[in-house]
């Protein structure tokens, strides 16, 4: 082949051209300002709405942000600051962030909630990331233990007694083991037969030869997101495992057990959560004997977890239906029995199919644990009704519930990122 | 003064079986305040000035001042009281099943609910009544001259019958714009949409304080209802009703005796008042009679001072609420308030 630079016949190049910057508009912001914004007509047009809509916004909500006030113990000094401009009085949140997160619990043992937060986000670190060492898995089994004495106080050793009905159960159900339907039903009974019976005395005596304990905190004086947080965590917690059980009830071959999950399931379904709520408040009140004292909040937690177990056992169940018979024909051929085959080759296919619906449902639990409101309990919601009924700050509206909302916000969106994070990690499908 | 059928069917249900287990119960209920060193007295989640947590978490107020009363009465400390926050729907059920001791939430004396859901009402500390605010640019003078407004009324109350009877019997209509709560009001009858604002007046006074510009909304003369406040206990135990009720007595007395907390300890050496040293226990051994002690009613006054301090302290002109005592004023001085003889 000739070599072009030996060429000379004249119309003929002997160098290139140098490269040219692409025309300004088909590179850079403005090609993408033209194919993203300004692409046709209707496209023209939104761009143009949409443009003025935020202008309107910003026009009309900045100024409200940019001069608000921080700095003012009431309503009243607020409004003296401003002078007539209308903006935000955000001294509310400066003077009662304290309550809208802990509601009345003693500020010196603001620590306590802190750390059981802290300590949850470690607990569930290994559990939502595989990164983190499988060692960590022995704390967050621990960890529900651990928050309930931090949180209520007392003794430490009920916590510690409360954990040893799990080791009982696990020790029954080894000793039992050869005969699998005796070993399951006594693993269930007997720990709860202790914690029934035995929890009490046991704890109280050892209490009493070794105090070793901190200072008790009745529920009454739980409040804010911390209430939202201990409501919503351990309904989320707690629905999973009771929701897949009710989801694999409702598929069995057994007709009792069929039946006792179909009944649960489409009883709590039919009743709103209110209803519930109202039944832990009041009626619960008739049915335990006089002087019996059992903790509104656990009341309330247990129906929580119920309703949304109900939801989540719904859930799941769809997952079960979208998996091919097949599947489950191939457990069989491999010889694995009905556990292994639901926990090695069912169940992890179902639950990532489930996933968003599982967190849909735990976005909305969460969301839901602000109808405690209704029975007294001072939720954020029931605080920002509390706050304004002191007189300093009568009359706030806006700022108190933009704060609840950004509070609500970071958690739920941080839960359905999580979700979509999961769905990336574990796509497999051939597309 | 907020009642819904609802309420007051799951309450009368309640009532019953709260009967059936206080019935067995036994110990009364004076003994196991005594045991637990703690009043249990229901309030409301937070009526301006009635009862509302402070920014250190300390319930404030005109109501939480009469269960600390209580509580320097019988535990000698008027801060061995635990509040239990109640609803408008949970506040009779808590009450009946002995989950409170004593109601003190601005709820409204009425026949059905000291009959037939089996309560003891200890007396009034506040006369309210139902009123009606309006924007002075609307340049009405009189709820006569309503004809036609829209009102904001907060939904299944007694309110919202209070006012369709007022309307009716004066032959006006009106256009009701439901709310759900006082600070919603607020919000929709600043924004314009409604007239007219209807609540107690006690609650009207309170929402006015908090505008930006009180100075152009007033409230119109007329009452159209009887709203008696007050403290209420459950049936089957009346010595805990007798001092409830008697404790209010009290405070009342105090303040026509003119005792106040400023002067109470100099009065309670002893006096040439036979009653007031009656009140004070320097005389006769009054408290004895319902299983309390001679100074009962000391602590009672200490805690908070008398009616009148009270009244001053929470809800009175000097507040923001500003309230004039008007109906709820002594006896003496043309109101209702009148404690029976200390003999």
């Amino acid at each position: 082949m000739a070599n072009p630079s030996k060429n000379n016949i004249a119309y003929v190049r002997t160098t290139m051209l140098t490269e040219q910057a692409p025309p300004i508009t088909a590179a850079g912001p403005v090609l993408w300002i033209r194919t993203n914004l300004f692409s046709g007509p209707f496209n023209t047009i939104a761009t143009l709405v949409g443009l003025y809509c935020v202008y309107w916004l910003v026009g009309h909500i900045g100024p409200w942000f940019l001069y608000s006030v921080w700095n003012a113990n009431s309503l009243a000094e607020c409004r003296e600051i401003l002078n007539g401009v209308n903006a935000a009085c955000f001294g509310v949140i400066k003077d009662r962030w304290h309550q809208l997160l802990f509601g009345f619990y003693p500020p010196e043992a603001y620590w306590r909630p802190t750390l059981a937060f802290v300590l949850m986000i470690v607990a569930m670190a290994p559990i939502l990331f595989e990164s983190v060492p499988r060692k960590v898995l022995w704390f967050s089994a621990i960890f529900p233990a651990l928050a309930f004495w931090l949180l209520w106080g007392g003794t430490i050793w009920f916590s510690v007694v409360g954990m040893l009905g799990f080791g009982i159960g696990y020790a029954v159900y080894r000793a039992l083991v050869k005969n699998m339907l005796l070993a399951t039903i006594a693993a269930v009974l007997v720990p709860i037969l202790f914690w029934l019976f035995l929890l009490g005395p046991i704890s109280g005596a050892l209490s009493e030869a070794l105090p070793i304990g901190i200072r008790k905190i009745d529920s009454d004086e739980f409040g804010g997101f911390m209430i939202s947080i201990i409501i919503g965590v351990t309904g989320i917690a707690l629905s999973l495992p009771i929701g897949v059980l009710l989801a694999l009830g409702r598929k069995s071959d057994l007709l009792l057990v069929k039946w006792i999950c179909v009944g649960f399931i489409e009883f709590i379904r039919g009743v709103p959560l209110i209803t519930l709520l109202f039944t832990a408040s009041l009626l619960l009140n008739y049915f335990l004997p006089p002087g019996t004292n059992f903790d509104i909040v656990l009341r309330v937690v247990i129906m929580v977890t119920l309703f949304a177990a109900a939801y989540m056992a719904e859930v799941i169940r769809g997952g079960l239906a979208a998996l091919p018979q097949g599947q489950y024909e191939a457990a069989d051929a491999l010889g694995l029995d009905y556990w292994k085959a639901h926990r090695l080759i069912i169940m992890p296919q179902a639950l990532k199919i489930s996933i968003p619906g599982i967190v849909n449902t735990f976005i909305g639990l969460f969301k839901d644990t602000t109808l405690v409101v209704f029975i007294g309990i001072l939720d954020p919601i029931g605080l920002s009704n509390a706050i304004r009924a002191d007189s300093n700050w009568n009359g706030i509206y806006w700022e108190l519930f933009g704060f609840i909302a950004l509070c609500f916000f970071i958690f739920c969106f941080s839960m359905s990122r999580y979700s979509q994070y999961l769905e990336n990690k574990l796509k497999t499908d051939h597309r | 003064m907020k009642a819904t059928l609802f309420v007051g069917t799951l309450a009368a249900a309640a009532a019953v079986a709260g009967m059936a287990s206080a019935a067995s119960h036994g110990a009364s209920v004076l003994d196991q305040i005594k045991a637990r060193g703690e009043l249990n007295c229901g309030v409301s989640t937070g009526v301006n000035g009635f009862s509302a947590p402070d920014s250190a978490g300390e319930w404030q107020g005109f109501d939480v001042a009469v269960c600390r009363a209580v509580a320097a009465a019988v535990l000698g400390d008027p801060k061995k009281v635990k509040f239990v926050t109640t609803t408008g729907q949970t506040r009779f059920t808590a009450l009946a099943s002995g989950e409170i001791d004593m109601l003190a939430r601005n709820t409204t004396w009425t026949f059905s609910r000291d009959v037939d859901l089996k309560f003891t009402f200890a007396g009034v500390n506040y006369y309210d009544g139902q009123g009606f605010m309006v924007n002075k640019a609307l340049g009405v003078s009189s709820a006569k001259e309503l004809d036609g407004a829209t009102v904001c009324i907060q939904t299944g109350t007694t309110t919202e019958l209070n006012l369709a009877d007022y309307f009716k019997s004066n032959n006006m209509s009106y256009e009701p714009v439901p709310i759900e709560t006082n600070a919603e009001a607020q919000q929709q009858y600043l924004a314009g949409a409604c007239d007219v604002y209807t609540t107690d007046a006690s609650g009207l006074a309170a929402t006015r304080a908090t505008f930006a510009d009180p100075e152009n909304h007033i409230v119109l003369p007329e009452i159209i209802s009887k709203e008696p406040l007050g403290p209420l206990v459950a049936h089957g135990d009346d010595q805990w009703a007798d001092i409830v009720r008697w404790t209010m007595n009290a405070l009342v007395a105090a303040e026509e005796m003119g005792v106040t907390s400023a002067n109470i300890e100099e009065l309670s050496k002893g006096t040439n008042n036979p009653e007031m040293n009656r009140l004070l226990g320097t005389e006769g051994d009054l408290g004895a009679m319902f299983g309390l002690d001679a100074a009962w009613a000391k602590r009672a006054i200490m805690a908070g001072g008398n009616y009148g301090e009270i009244f001053a302290t929470n809800i009175g002109e000097s507040t923001p609420i500003g309230l004039a005592r008007g109906l709820n004023s002594q006896w003496t001085q043309g109101g209702l308030m009148y404690a029976p003889p200390f003999r």
